[in-house]
């Protein structure tokens, strides 16, 4: 090794600390700038009838997103049912019976695969599945796109927060008679429920964002949908089409659009970050 | 206690004798404390179901585990039909255009002539920006984080990152049409432009939208998650080690570079692999600022493609049936290219993993 001066080692040393102090602020000013952005355009944007009424034409004041905010709740909404339920049962396989198996690294490299796998691709997939299929495009579709990408999230979290509950309170619960279903909901979800929870809450936070998958799934719709089974209006597909329309107008709407789902996203990811927090306090 | 579960229990030990704790409780008179109440047995209730049910529900066992496997298996099921769907479905294009298709710079819906090359290419190209300036931002952030930072700055700034994570990437298309570009158009394209402009690279009118923006936000959107990913893989590195490099003089950066690079060097390489899984496949942000043309050019200001911003423009559009395949083609062609990097990296990491358990 070279020998240096202290001086210069502690000069090399400055300088790095001052590079990566620069990195985090740049990093902290990106954060705060979009923040401020999407805050200062989008509260301009959010009003009564922005809530209420359904949107108008470009040019026609009044106009509001009411059936895209209803259609983003409620297809997230089925999303999480159908995700939720396959991804905790998925879960607890994992964790319980399938840790050193063939079919549990199987199954556990799917899940990483498509965790990260493109979510446009995902939404290729459900239209040739579900909307060539049936004909037209429709809510359903979109709440099962989001479904898909959803599930591997929560299979995942499940499975470790399963695995951080001791062996020994399964091997109790055992020791007392009780079958391996009943040690498994009664003990070992019970003990991990807040930890599921918040993968539950990261996955929603996760999915009620997307817009790729929903671009040819659940389409959009300017009106009110009668059911699921018809193209659904929602909040990150009109954001899009707002967005890339010449009509300022409508631009402003796409703001108001963004502020309501970065609220909406921030609120569930910090929710479950408490969560897990008051639960690592206790 | 090390005993993994379910693993048959060591027989070798002698049954039935527990080892002496060697504790002896503390003698209350002499101390002068309150004595504990004594042990009081709780009253043994009757068993409130009957052996026949225990029996009954222990042959539920079989059923629970064939559920939760058939769920399981629905993630395989759904891998499995992604590839043979998009498969199925861009059969009509394969077939047309054959292995051409992956070279043909055509893209021509009115002629039905289509190529990937464009839009691959722009994939490429645009992932390959994003990873040049995320990696080194993203370390430094992380080495400040775990080495430097007091600790009111390090959980402020470990939150703000997690949150950067969050946000949704329509949102940073939207910043990055809206605040981003113009700042682009009016500012750094034409100092580029000035100072940089005999490259081929930063030539051109200074639009605002295309690749290098697109290329741009891309990093601002991977560089929460590589930053977290590497925070943690900082954190893995015994403070020991650390420590004794401390206690023989080195400064925090030779620390850095000599002991905690190192140690997490083959971490970092599946963390990156994971960064760049993402960015090949990331959608709103880019469509917004990519400008969208199927054409290539030596030149990072022009507007360009990539295979997911292709898809979100164009997929609607599709009315022809070798139009829409040849789309589905383009998405099977980012999967398999995600597949490869995404399982490269968590094999890498599995095998990682492996070996530090072997040590």
């Amino acid at each position: 090794m070279k020998l240096r001066s202290m001086q210069q080692r502690h000069l090399v040393n400055r300088l790095v600390f001052g590079l990566s102090a620069v990195a985090s602020l740049l990093g902290l000013s990106g954060l705060i700038w979009i923040l401020t952005v999407v805050i200062h355009r989008g509260a301009g944007a959010i009003n009564w009838s922005f809530l209420v009424a359904l949107p108008t034409p470009p040019g026609v004041a009044g106009g509001g997103l009411a059936n895209a905010i209803v259609g983003t709740v409620l297809m997230t909404a089925v999303a999480t049912v159908l995700g939720v339920l396959i991804g905790v049962l998925a879960g607890i396989y994992l964790a319980e019976f399938g840790r050193a198996n063939r079919f549990g690294t199987v199954v556990r490299f799917c899940s990483d695969i498509l965790m990260s796998a493109p979510s446009i691709v995902v939404g290729v997939f459900v239209y040739t599945v579900v909307v060539l299929r049936t004909g037209h495009f429709s809510g359903y579709a979109g709440s099962i796109a989001l479904a898909i990408i959803m599930l591997p999230v929560v299979t995942r979290t499940t499975e470790e927060m399963l695995k951080l509950i001791p062996d020994r309170l399964r091997e109790a619960a055992l020791a007392l008679g009780a079958p391996y279903w009943k040690m498994t909901l009664d003990v070992v979800i019970r003990g991990a429920r807040t930890g599921i929870m918040t993968g539950v809450m990261l996955a929603v936070a996760r999915v009620s964002g997307e817009t790729a998958p929903l671009l040819f799934t659940a389409l959009n719709s300017p009106y009110w949908s009668r059911s699921l089974n018809e193209p659904m209006g929602n909040l990150t597909v009109t954001i899009f089409n707002y967005a890339m329309s010449p009509y300022v107008d409508w631009q402003a709407m796409a703001w108001g659009g963004s502020l309501l789902i970065t609220a909406g996203v921030l609120l569930f990811t910090v929710g479950a970050r408490l969560l897990l927090g008051r639960r690592k306090a206790s | 206690m090390d005993r993994p579960f379910g693993a048959p229990v060591d027989e070798t030990s002698p049954a039935g004798v527990l080892p002496d704790s060697g504790l002896v409780g503390p003698n209350y008179a002499e101390t002068g404390l309150p004595a504990p109440e004594p042990y009081v047995r709780p009253p043994i209730r009757p068993l409130q179901r009957s052996r026949a049910w225990a029996l009954r529900a222990g042959r539920l066992d079989p059923l629970f585990r064939g559920v939760t496997a058939l769920f399981a298996g629905v993630l395989i099921v759904l891998m499995a039909g992604i590839v043979l769907e998009l498969w199925r479905n861009a059969q009509p294009s394969i077939q047309e255009f054959g292995l051409g298709f992956l070279v043909s710079q055509a893209w021509n819906p009115v002629r039905q002539d289509f190529g990937a090359l464009a839009p691959i290419v722009g994939t490429l190209v645009s992932t390959a920006i994003a990873m040049i300036l995320a990696v080194p931002l993203s370390l430094g952030i992380a080495l400040f984080l775990v080495e430097m930072a007091p600790p009111a700055v390090r959980s402020v700034l470990g939150t703000a990152i997690e949150l950067l994570a969050a946000i949704p990437s329509i949102i940073y298309g939207m910043w990055g049409l809206f605040v981003f570009a113009p700042i682009m158009a009016d500012h750094v394209q034409p100092m580029l432009a000035k100072y940089l402009g005999f490259l081929p690279l930063f030539q051109g009118p200074p639009m605002g939208i295309g690749m290098l923006t697109a290329g741009i936000i891309l990093a601002l959107m991977i560089l929460p998650f590589l930053t977290s990913v590497t925070r943690d893989i900082f954190l893995l590195v015994p403070g020991m080690l650390k420590e004794s490099a401390y206690g023989l003089g080195s400064t925090t950066w030779e620390v850095t570079r000599k002991i905690v690079i190192p140690y997490g060097r083959r971490g970092l390489v599946g963390a990156l692999f994971l960064g760049m899984g993402r960015a090949l496949g990331e959608t709103m942000a880019v469509t917004f600022v990519i400008g969208n043309t199927h054409r290539l050019s030596g030149s990072l200001f022009a507007a360009s493609n990539t295979i997911a911003s292709t898809l979100a423009n164009e997929f609607t559009e599709a009315a022809e049936p070798l139009y829409l395949s040849a789309l589905v083609e383009l998405g099977l062609i980012l999967f398999l290219i995600t597949f490869v990097v995404l399982s490269l990296a968590h094999l890498w990491l599995g095998f990682i993993a492996r070996q530090e358990g072997k040590k």
